[in-house]
């Protein structure tokens, strides 16, 4: 008899500020039945690395207005590979439509803009936690 | 990879994942807690609760470094409620904890109330074990508000700190019955905030040292001093901190510690221990008698019974006896 729940780690690297995103997916997570970790803003790669690990998550999700998105995420996937972690990384924010496929290059499964409904997201990451 | 030896050895990534393992009560989680149980009982276990927003995890944060600052190894456990709805859970204590980043002496797990009360105080045990084998000196445990549950960590705790703030509305009110028996150290944290005295008072008067409105010195040998007293006993002290700055948390941590040295010099430890493991063999009992007595009964059973009592044809006692007549 076990009690799994899907644990997922939401993230703000950069000098970013904007958070509201980030909390509206947390928020939307937890009400989907997830266990959902929020490490609040300014985040460097290396932190969010080290949560990941310590958290034991299925799945990493960034959050990302900035811009600085296409030196985060592959740097982010970067570390995590190093320590041995294969969870999935998305992202969301304002993620110009063509970074999506560099990203997706980079090892990003997932890309969310704004008015990216939060149900798409939630079936996204139950199909990727399955596989 | 060998969980458990690698765990041992200090693998931070065993170390989650051994967590995981047993918070999700996989099928391997027995046999971990068994191949680590000879490794635990030799971390001290510190409890910190208190209501929403007083800065429990600012305050962890402080405590951890603090400690650091020793040399002494820390695991936090910082814990939250799941949702009654969902099932889901948001935990976002790490926001105040950013300062304990890449620390490798450090090791931050947080975690959800999940099912029952009682399952919580054991689950939270079975983490605290797991952290204690992997060689950490002091684990932190944070848990909100003042219920029952927090009675129950708090029996996993080997000092309990009550976090108080000022502003949480009439003092005394806020500081509500029972955390007297269960804080063995009080911190009275914001103390940057004017009133702040005022809680502290309000402690004092609950603790029968000082009494309401009273000014001007105190006539007569004055209040006793807090730590362990005469008669055996412990007064918890009141400590002021600013967690946010970190002021007034070395005296909490060496206060903690001298709570340690007290339970060790008094025989308390022993007794606590022996408390701890009394609890965790009746919660393991309880749970593993009735699910082999149910396992044993017809899936219709159960519900023919509990029928019959609501129907007043049986009265729950003889339903229990013909449940354990059968088996
Ligand atoms: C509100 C807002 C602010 C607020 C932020 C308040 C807060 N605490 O969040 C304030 C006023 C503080 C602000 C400040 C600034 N802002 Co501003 N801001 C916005 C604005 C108007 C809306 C953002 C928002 O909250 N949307 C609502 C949320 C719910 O949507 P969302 O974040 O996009 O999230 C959705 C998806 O993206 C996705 N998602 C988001 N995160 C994640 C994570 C995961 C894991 C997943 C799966 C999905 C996901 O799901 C969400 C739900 O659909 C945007 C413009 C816009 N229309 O997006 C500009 C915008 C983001 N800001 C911008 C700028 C430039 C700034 C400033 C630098 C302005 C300045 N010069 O001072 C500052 C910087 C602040 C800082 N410290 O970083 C630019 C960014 C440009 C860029 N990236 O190239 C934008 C795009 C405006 C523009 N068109 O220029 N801003
Ligand atoms: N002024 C002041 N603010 C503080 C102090 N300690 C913490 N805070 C602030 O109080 C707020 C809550 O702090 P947390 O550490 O999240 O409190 P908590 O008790 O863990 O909260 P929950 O986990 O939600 O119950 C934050 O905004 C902190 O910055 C302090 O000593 N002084
Ligand atoms: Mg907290």
């Amino acid at each position: 008899m076990t009690d799994r729940k899907i644990r997922v780690l939401i993230a703000k690297p950069g000098l970013d500020g904007h958070d509201r995103g980030a909390k509206v997916v947390a928020r939307a997570l937890r009400d989907a039945g997830m266990e959902v970790i929020y490490t609040g803003i300014r985040q460097t790669p290396e932190m969010i690395a080290e949560a990941a690990l310590q958290e034991d998550v299925d799945i990493v999700g960034l959050s990302i207005l900035s811009g600085a998105h296409m030196a985060l995420c592959p740097r982010v996937i970067e570390l995590l590979r190093e320590q041995g972690l294969d969870a999935p990384v998305i992202v969301g924010g304002i993620i110009p439509a063509d970074d999506i496929a560099a990203l997706k290059q980079a090892g990003v499964t997932g890309v969310f803009g704004p008015g990216a409904s939060t149900h798409d997201i939630i079936e996204f990451i139950r199909t990727q936690v399955q596989e | 990879m060998d969980l458990i030896a690698d765990l041992l050895a200090g693998n931070r990534r065993a170390l989650a994942r051994a967590i995981s393992r047993v918070e999700d009560r996989a099928d391997d989680a027995r046999g971990l807690l068994a191949a680590l149980h000879g490794h635990t009982g030799r971390a001290h276990v510190i409890g910190l609760t208190g209501a929403p927003g007083t800065g429990k995890s600012t305050l962890v944060s402080a405590l951890a470094r603090a400690y650091r600052a020793t040399g002494r190894t820390v695991g936090v456990v910082a814990v939250d409620p799941t949702s009654p709805f969902s099932g889901g859970a948001l935990l976002g204590d790490r926001v105040r904890m950013r300062d304990l980043a890449g620390d490798p002496g450090i090791f931050i797990r947080s975690m959800a109330t999940r099912g029952s009360l009682g399952g919580l105080a054991r689950a939270t045990a079975d983490v605290i074990a797991v952290l204690d084998a992997a060689g950490f000196d002091r684990i932190l445990v944070e848990t909100v508000g003042v219920g029952q549950a927090e009675v129950d960590i708090a029996s996993a705790a080997h000092t309990t700190i009550v976090v108080e703030a000022p502003g949480l509305g009439d003092e005394v009110q806020a500081i509500k019955a029972g955390v007297l028996e269960i804080a063995d150290v009080f911190a009275v944290n914001k103390a940057d905030r004017a009133d702040a005295d005022r809680t502290v008072m309000a402690l004092q008067m609950m603790q029968g040292l000082a009494s309401a409105g009273h000014h001007g010195p105190q006539p007569g040998p004055g209040p006793a001093q807090p730590g362990p007293q005469a008669d055996g006993a412990w007064l918890p002290p009141i400590v002021k901190t600013i967690a946010t700055e970190g002021r007034g948390v070395e005296a909490l941590r060496d206060w903690v510690e001298q709570h340690a040295r007290y339970l060790r010099d008094s025989g308390q430890l022993a007794r606590r221990e022996q408390a701890r493991a009394a609890a965790a063999l009746d919660h393991i009992l309880r749970d593993r008698l009735l699910a082999d007595l149910l396992a044993r009964q017809p899936a219709e059973r159960l519900p023919a019974l509990v029928a019959a009592i609501a129907g007043r044809a049986l009265d729950p006692y003889a339903a229990a006896d013909a449940l354990l007549a059968d088996s």
